[in-house]
């Protein structure tokens, strides 16, 4: 048990530190501060053009996507490296925001699954950020059950062994912005569901595909929805075998619950702060027994989170792979935002219901409250994470599945009941 | 960084494992809550032999001269098998608080003692109900005697020694109070076994009525050696918390895996299965909190007291949360003396209470964290 560097990772650090030191975005510092749900917080200029200025600034520098090979664009570090950077990176790695589902999800499936000269055309501008992927997976019929997905894919009939898909796909985040797509698309409704899956890349700019965004909830539109009207794609287009998408898609969720749970922030610290700032009866907050305990019980959860990532690199380090065990990450971390929003809103006593520049942190409550609903159902809801855990962590007997064994076109929908 | 224990430190661990499997049986655990005899004495020689008792204790006092990971290893599996010994009182804490505050004398005279588990320590602080402050210690000591009356004292009834918490100044100030070491058989000391929740430990009240004490530390540093003792015991009964813990879980599924209902393994019911994985995250949270104590307990870190009090709270909720949960999962066979689980719930209460409840350490890491936060800004 260490918690120092080693010579080798301390001589990284202060490379790594000297380097953003001369070059990290400095005029935009203090926004970067207040970033928030959904928002690197930053006014002053187009957010995804600082965005992407950075993601190329450290491209160039060999600093990009450091885990990747550097044919890709990657940097060829160590899991430890990686960990060291976003520690010296700090406030700036709010700039990644654009970037997290290329480079966690899209980036590790292209990677795994597509052709080498495809690798070496596709990957480096998705690490450099020139390139923004994004994730066409769920649908309104396919959301916890994603492979209940109904876009299909049919072979063109004029023999050029091109794809023609048509249908939704929802809650995509990013996709107006998005260069290119991870599809999953149907392409066997005759056999059991998982089992007729195909999966393919696409440019978002092709023909008869079109991103309509959605107003969210919380009246903010991060996700959309993206039409496929007879969108022709190319077969090499496609990653792994035709009914081998379910077996490709894992590949992506494992790390999407690897990138989206490692490191998330549940809003302890902000809370700790306000805690101290505002003051109950002319007492800080803080002063009050309640108020102590219910930190501390965030407390412990924010920290518990933060060591088992430590745990988890550990892991990384001695080269094993972080099993399904990471799955806690984004349930407790989810979970503890709303739960400490809810608490935040309730100190601040009948003011809590007001959002606006007056509110404790220009509102950083409010906006946890209004997006958390989201981080408990998305890249996994609390629910199938739970599942996941009992099933592959401890080992619980798999969910009776009335759908098993059954052609897809044959299973009951909610616009589609049995007969 | 690497915040793990070394292959070494888990060989160890497995063996300290094997070992409790074949000695520490349920079985063993019972005689001991059924029967008259207030701890494993078999059991205790078993450990002091293989000497997992001093692993942490200098061999120029008759330990292993390990660290402190080894020492929390070893506690992670007395906790997984509820062992009833004191290893607790007499390692934890009376022999950490001779480590921390004894003179060489004191040391030499019952370090060895108690590594060689020929000898048990204890510490005698709580007075009364409620949370223990400098004011509610009403015991007194003058001229080297000491009076007063201990609540509740975890092994006061099989210690042969206790370090004793007493007034010596006026006030309800820290300063006003003071360590002593008291050989628990002299004269002016009686005890009176109590009736607790947990019948696999024994708990005495221990009163004083002129009994000869010797001082431990400075005069008016008893409080605060007691909270630095305190916060490096409540490290190593974290993991034995974590070591319960894990083991309610396994209980708690390798029954829904066995039990049928409905025609269906009761651990495929998602109400089973959820209320499982939330055990899990509550066992993990709290594993990974205790690791990080770990560190700065074997480190000597600044950050030992928040580190400590964030292992205490984290390792008292899950190790509630998995035992309550267990005997829920157990459905009313949970809830028959024949089976394990009130064992498991009782200990996990018990513990929860030992080195002061729940409630007052989430005030210390707060009080503690607020401490560090006007440092850094400073």
């Amino acid at each position: 048990m260490d918690f120092n560097d080693t010579p080798q990772e301390a001589a990284f650090r202060a490379e790594a530190r000297a380097w953003i030191a001369a070059n990290a975005p400095k005029h935009l510092e203090a926004e970067l501060k207040r970033a928030s749900f959904g928002s690197n917080g930053i006014a002053s200029e187009d957010p995804l053009k600082a965005a992407k200025a950075w993601q190329k600034k450290k491209a160039d520098a060999g600093w990009a996507c450091l885990h990747w090979p550097k044919e890709y664009g990657g940097g060829a570090r160590s899991a430890i490296e990686r960990v060291i950077w976003g520690q010296e990176e700090g406030v700036y790695g709010a700039l990644s925001g654009p970037f997290v589902i290329g480079h966690g999800m899209c980036g590790p499936t292209v990677m795994s699954w597509a052709s080498e000269e495809h690798k070496r055309r596709l990957l480096p501008p998705l690490a450099s950020g020139e390139e923004i992927w994004c994730q066409l997976f769920s649908e309104p019929a396919g959301g916890s059950d994603l492979a209940g997905l109904r876009t299909r894919a049919v072979k063109a009939e004029d023999g050029s062994g091109d794809w023609i898909i048509n249908g939704q796909k929802i809650w995509t985040s990013g996709a107006q912005h998005s260069d290119w797509g991870l599809l999953i698309t149907r392409t066997d409704p005759n056999v059991p569901k998982h089992k007729g899956l195909t999966m393919f890349f696409l440019s978002m700019k092709t023909p008869g595909v079109e991103v309509r965004p959605i107003k969210q909830a919380n009246g903010k539109s991060e996700f959309n929805e993206v039409y496929f009207t007879d969108v022709r794609i190319p077969d090499s287009q496609r990653l792994g075998a035709v009914g081998q998408g379910w077996e490709v898609s894992l590949t992506t969720l494992m790390n999407e619950r690897l990138s989206i749970g490692s490191g998330m922030s549940t809003g302890f610290p902000e809370l700790f702060r306000l805690c101290m700032e505002m003051e109950i009866d002319g007492r800080a907050a803080v002063d009050d027994r309640a108020v102590r305990s219910k930190l501390a019980q965030f407390a412990v959860r924010q920290s518990g989170l933060k060591y088992t990532g430590m745990r988890a690199i550990t892991a990384l380090s001695k080269g094993e792979t972080p099993g399904p065990e990471n799955s806690i990450g984004k349930l407790v971390a989810g979970a503890t935002m709303q739960e400490l929003a809810m608490f935040a809103l309730d100190l601040q006593g009948q003011s809590g219901v007001v959002w606006d520049e007056t509110s404790p942190q220009n509102g950083r409550f409010q906006a946890m409250l209004m997006r958390s609903p989201a981080t408990r159902i998305e890249g996994g809801s609390d629910e199938i994470l739970r599942n996941i855990i009992a099933e592959r962590v401890l080992g619980l007997p798999a969910d009776v599945r009335v759908d098993k064994n059954v052609p897809f076109k044959d299973i009951p929908t909610s616009g589609r009941t049995k007969s | 960084m690497n915040l793990d224990f070394s292959d070494d430190q888990k060989a160890l661990q497995d063996q300290v494992r094997r070992f409790l499997a074949a000695r520490c049986t349920s079985a063993a655990v019972r005689a001991v809550a059924e029967g008259p005899q207030l701890f494993d004495r078999a059991l205790y020689a078993g450990l002091a032999e293989m000497g997992v008792l001093g692993v942490a204790i200098p061999e120029a006092y008759g330990g292993l001269g390990l660290t402190h990971l080894e020492l929390c290893l070893v506690a992670e599996e007395l906790g997984r098998a509820i062992a009833p010994t004191p290893v607790a009182s007499s390692i934890y804490l009376a022999a950490e608080f001779l480590l921390q505050a004894g003179t060489e004398a004191q040391k030499q005279a019952w370090l060895p003692k108690l590594a060689a588990g020929t000898a048990v320590g204890a510490f005698a602080f709580a007075e009364g109900q409620g949370e223990t402050t400098p004011a509610r210690i009403k015991t007194v000591a003058r001229g080297g005697k000491l009076t007063g009356e201990k609540a509740a004292v975890l092994d006061g009834d099989v210690a042969d020694v206790a370090i004793v918490a007493a007034r010596t100044g006026e006030g309800d100030g820290p300063e006003a109070i003071s360590l002593f070491l008291v050989d628990l058989a002299a004269e002016g000391v009686t005890r009176e076994a109590v009736t607790t929740i947990d019948p696999t430990r024994s708990y005495a009240r221990i009163a004083f009525k002129n009994a000869p004490a010797e001082p431990l530390g400075g005069a008016g540093e008893g409080w605060h050696i007691a909270s630095q003792v305190l916060d490096r015991a409540a490290i190593l009964m974290a993991f034995e918390q974590v070591g319960g813990a894990d083991r309610a879980l396994e209980m708690a599924r390798d029954y829904a895996l066995d039990r049928m209902a409905f025609g269906r393994p009761i651990g495929s019911f998602q109400a089973i299965k959820h209320m499982l994985a939330d055990m899990y995250v509550s066992a993990t949270l709290a594993r990974s909190n205790c690791y990080y104590a770990a560190w700065a307990l074997s480190a000597g870190a600044a950050e030992l007291p928040v580190a400590a009090a964030t292992a205490r709270v984290s390792a008292t909720q899950a190790f509630l949360h998995c035992a309550k949960n267990n005997i829920q999962v157990h459905g009313g066979m949970g809830f028959t003396w024949a089976f394990d689980c009130h064992l498991f719930y009782r200990r996990a209460n018990a513990l929860a209470l030992a080195l002061g409840s729940q409630s007052v350490w989430e005030d210390h890491l707060i009080a503690r964290m607020r401490a560090g936060n006007a440092a850094e800004a400073a």
